[in-house]
């Protein structure tokens, strides 16, 4: 299984302010591994370089500096080469309404990526693919979604089928950047045990980012924390979110509601602490 | 990742997923041509319907357009329904094969132009960097060159000029504009996900422009197309008008011409300048009020009908 | 329509002091059997039949996902509703400061003018698209004294507008900025200024902190706390993040579907929510602090759950 290594990454970006042109350092040394069967979790606010970080990995932005290597080997930046790298690296985007083209139908955007990276060619085999692929993310039964169109799935029902898309090359690397934020609460958890069920089936190296502690920590095996394009914080899970080190990982871990840790819930806990025993 | 809660549960939090409602689902295609199906585009429809089955069918059904053995300036009659020039030829048969020129030469300088900001906008636009930069120079440059004084010199130039030549004059000046536009929702279309995501999924850079970015450009472009047969028959009719058209051909602008020449107005030869001119307004009107419609679908700002009918609706239903 | 009676006999056992479903001693909005449709092709009941009493200096939480009806309903206390949506049954009473009743609904043209901003301000999600992006903070602040307080002078106007910014913890001197010039952060203190100009007995927010990043928001939400202590006014607070509720509400409404599905304190629901679909939705909620293995418990217990 692969191993995809991350060296010291680095993204400049030129912005021009009014008449000046100014360097902005999206992404400045950034280094980690992802591990087959393992997550690492990437936490930071809007505009901390994490997303920049997954597109560098994905091919769609090119690092000012620093490596992506896929088993060791550096990811090719062109020709048949970067082929074969996305059919190793794979992604999923964070908004379910906007990662399907409106024109196309479920059944269209599985059918190419089983072509373009030949995991099946024959019209039956895709056929068998696709309908099997929208079963594993628990679509089913699949032949009931080939012919809809995004917009006749609900967010959740989408977000499956970016899942099932970014599945089918059969990748050993997955990218998921916010996969459930704009998706509504209740069904947030499900498409990430999904998530989590799939990487264990496929041995999946998952890089799960997000702005969102509390998932982060149940669902990653690693946290890094990003701030102003700087990795400021990395450490198991429990170790980021309930001892953090840095300023700035104090302050998010400080700011994230949690209503467990509210001075009025915790007075209000003994009054119900009878009653919840005997409720549930 | 680590799994907090069984499968099962995960299985339920499907069946919590929430439903997309009818309505949405309802939305799509079909639903595209029953918005666009207003009075309005029925009516557009129907007149450009007429006019081209008119330019189509009019010429076989006529008598030579050219024939000058029928008495001059003769108004309607049985024999001449729309009476005769001050040569003798019949009017509605130049009239019918005028209206397949005029048509033609539309239809394909809107087709060209399209086809030129197509490339020029979607390509560029898409590619970025130096491409982008000399594209949107040369759309720019395109733009800023004054169409009818450019296409006067080019025709004065050349001595008989063929139809095919006004054909890729009126397209070379005129494809700058739709350029810019489709470049602009490009720019926006190709940072959209489902873009990245098929670059992602390994898509070829033409097959991304064609089957991912093309089809959500179908109705801007579709707009264009109309204008752009607008745009061309009138130029074409002012290029014939003041003598610079095709050399030979019969359009809309070579009648008005010819009517102007022969003192038409003068002699009150109403039958011989009008036709052509009303068919120039009905169906630049027809296309306008398509392209109002279309517009109306694709950008729901411009959707007024429907909230004045909720309005009357809501206002009953108050009183009772 | 509040807790489900049934609901808590069912349990089996005396909850202690369900405050949530009773009315408060001293009311400030009263909602009675309020529906609102969304008129169409097919009508949408957006709002059916929902109840509730708002208490002076109150902050209720409305929670719910998308589609379930509580920005209708917040936009239908304002009368903001635009056609399709209507309001087809019910009352909205407001009893104002004066001691008089004001039924919200038969509101007209002046009145209902008077009454918005006045009485009742909002403060939306988008702070980018409810400023105005081509005149200053000082601009927009006199426009609202221009139109709902004639009387004032200009240096009272300066003077007040200094203050409000102040009082939102933004240094006055961002009076003369342009709403690009501010920070996310900054430009929703500002809309809360505004949105207090006026004095107002009720705020209504709608996802005010959604668009901001976690450390922002919890500045914001002290900032929300810390004037209701100040001035008094009542808020009511739409949000799809139910633990953020759960810090800063008195009570919380769940809805869904256009109904409140249960209705009580924070505590209440945080300890002893009665709702299957209220408990749903805190399960979706990981806990940050909590055992890891904690959730786990959680997600076994739904198992043997009733999920409609």
């Amino acid at each position: 299984m692969a191993t995809l290594e991350v060296k010291n990454l680095c993204k400049d970006f030129h912005v021009r302010e009014g008449g000046n042109r100014r360097i902005l350092n999206a992404v400045q040394d950034v280094s980690f591994e992802l591990v087959p069967g393992g997550t690492v979790a990437l936490v930071g606010q809007s505009g901390s370089g994490k997303s920049t970080v997954a597109r560098m990995i994905a091919h769609l932005e090119r690092p000012t500096s620093g490596q992506v290597l896929l088993d060791g080997a550096p990811a090719p930046t062109r020709g048949r080469g970067v082929h074969k790298y996305r059919s190793q690296v794979q992604m999923v985007f964070q908004d379910p309404f906007a990662s399907l083209n409106p024109f196309h139908s479920v059944g269209h955007h599985l059918e190419r990526p089983l072509r373009l990276h030949g995991v099946a060619t024959s019209k039956a085999d895709v056929h068998a693919h696709v309908i099997e692929l929208l079963e594993r993310v628990q679509l089913s039964p699949g032949r009931d979604f080939l012919a809809r169109r995004p917009h006749e799935l609900s967010g959740g029902q989408r977000q499956r089928v970016a899942i099932a898309r970014a599945l089918a090359p059969q990748p050993s690397v997955l990218i998921a950047d916010e996969p459930v934020s704009m998706l509504d609460v209740s069904i947030r958890l499900g498409v990430l045990n999904l998530l989590a069920r799939l990487q264990r089936e496929e041995d999946l190296a998952v890089l799960y980012i997000t702005h969102d502690l509390a998932t982060a920590r149940h669902f990653s095996d690693r946290i890094m924390v990003m701030y102003q394009g700087e990795v400021v914080e990395d450490g198991a899970p429990d170790d980021v979110i309930l001892r953090p080190q840095a300023d700035f990982t104090k302050r998010l871990a400080a700011a994230a509601p949690e209503p467990a840790r509210n001075e009025r819930m915790i007075a209000a806990a003994s009054r119900y602490a009878k009653d919840t025993t005997n409720d549930r | 990742m680590a799994e907090l809660i069984t499968e099962s549960i995960a299985v339920r939090a499907d069946a919590a997923d929430e439903e997309p409602d009818d309505s949405q689902r309802r939305r799509g295609r079909s639903a595209f041509w029953r918005r666009l199906l207003t009075p309005k585009f029925v009516v557009g429809a129907v007149v450009v319907l007429l006019i081209v089955l008119f330019g189509l069918i009019g010429p076989l059904i006529t008598q030579d357009p050219n024939a000058i053995d029928n008495i001059g300036l003769s108004s309607p009659s049985g024999a001449h329904p729309l009476g005769t020039t001050s040569v003798g030829q019949d009017v509605l048969a130049q009239l019918a094969h005028s209206t397949r020129g005029s048509l033609t030469v539309g239809v394909l300088v809107a087709a060209f132009t399209l086809g030129l900001s197509a490339f020029f906008g979607i390509i560029g636009a898409y590619i970025g960097g130096i491409t982008d930069e000399g594209f949107s120079l040369l759309s720019n440059v395109m733009l800023v060159i004054p169409g009818l004084p450019l296409v006067i010199v080019i025709a004065s130039y050349v001595e008989s000029q063929s139809v095919l030549l006004v054909i890729v004059v009126l397209a070379l000046t005129g494809w700058a504009a739709g350029a810019r536009v489709l470049r602009a929702q490009t720019l926006s279309l190709r940072n959209r996900e489902y873009v990245l995501a098929s670059r992602v999924a390994g898509e070829r850079t033409w097959r991304v422009i064609c089957v991912e970015i093309l089809p959500n450009l179908l109705p801007v472009m579709s707009s264009g197309f109309v204008f752009g047969i607008v745009g061309a028959v009138l130029a074409e009719a002012g290029l014939s008008f003041i003598g610079i058209g095709a050399t030979g051909s019969l359009t809309w602008g070579t009648m008005l011409a010819d009517a102007q020449n022969g003192q038409a107005l003068l002699f009150g030869a109403w039958w011989w300048f009008a036709p052509p001119g009303l068919l120039i307004a009905a169906l630049g009107a027809a296309l306008s009020l398509i392209n109002f419609s279309i517009d109306e679908v694709i950008n729901p700002k411009l959707r007024t009908t429907n909230i004045a009918k909720v309005e009357r609706r809501t206002k009953r239903e108050h009183q009772s | 329509m509040s807790t489900n009676p049934e609901m808590s006999s069912a349990a089996g056992v005396a909850t202690p002091g369900r405050s949530g479903s009773v009315a408060p001693d001293s009311p400030l909005l009263s909602i009675s059997g309020l529906s609102i449709d969304y008129l169409g092709e097919r009508t949408v009941h957006a709002v059916a039949n929902v109840s509730l009493q708002l208490g002076r200096g109150e902050i209720i939480g409305l929670a719910g996902e998308s589609g379930c009806g509580k920005s209708t309903l917040a936009y239908g206390i304002n009368q903001l509703l635009v056609p399709p949506a209507v309001i087809t049954e019910g009352g909205v009473t407001f009893h104002d400061r004066s001691g008089d009743d004001i039924d919200v609904l038969a509101l007209e043209d002046k009145e209902l003018r008077r009454y918005r901003w006045n009485k009742v301000s909002m403060v939306f999600q988008g702070a980018m698209n409810s400023l105005n992006p081509v005149i200053s903070v000082r601009a927009q602040l006199n426009d609202v004294f221009a139109t709902h307080r004639p009387q004032m002078s200009k240096a009272e106007r300066r003077l007040r507008s200094g203050e409000l910014l102040e009082l939102v913890g933004v240094d006055p001197k961002r009076l003369d900025s342009y709403a690009h010039e501010l920070s996310g952060g900054m430009r929703q203190r500002v809309m809360i200024a505004m949105a207090l100009a006026l004095d107002p007995e009720l705020m209504i927010m709608d996802e005010p902190t959604t668009a901001l990043d976690v450390v922002v928001q919890r500045d914001i939400l002290l900032e929300i706390t810390r004037l209701r202590e100040e001035l008094g006014f009542a808020v009511i607070f739409i949000t799809h993040d139910l633990p953020l509720l759960l810090e800063i509400s008195d009570r919380i409404a769940i809805m869904r579907h256009g109904r409140i599905v249960e209705m009580a304190s924070a505590e209440e629901i945080f300890f002893a929510a009665q709702d299957p679909y209220t408990r749903q939705l805190l399960r979706s909620f990981p806990s940050l602090t909590g055992e890891r293995g904690d959730f786990i418990r959680h997600g076994a217990q739904l198992e043997n759950e009733e999920v409609r």
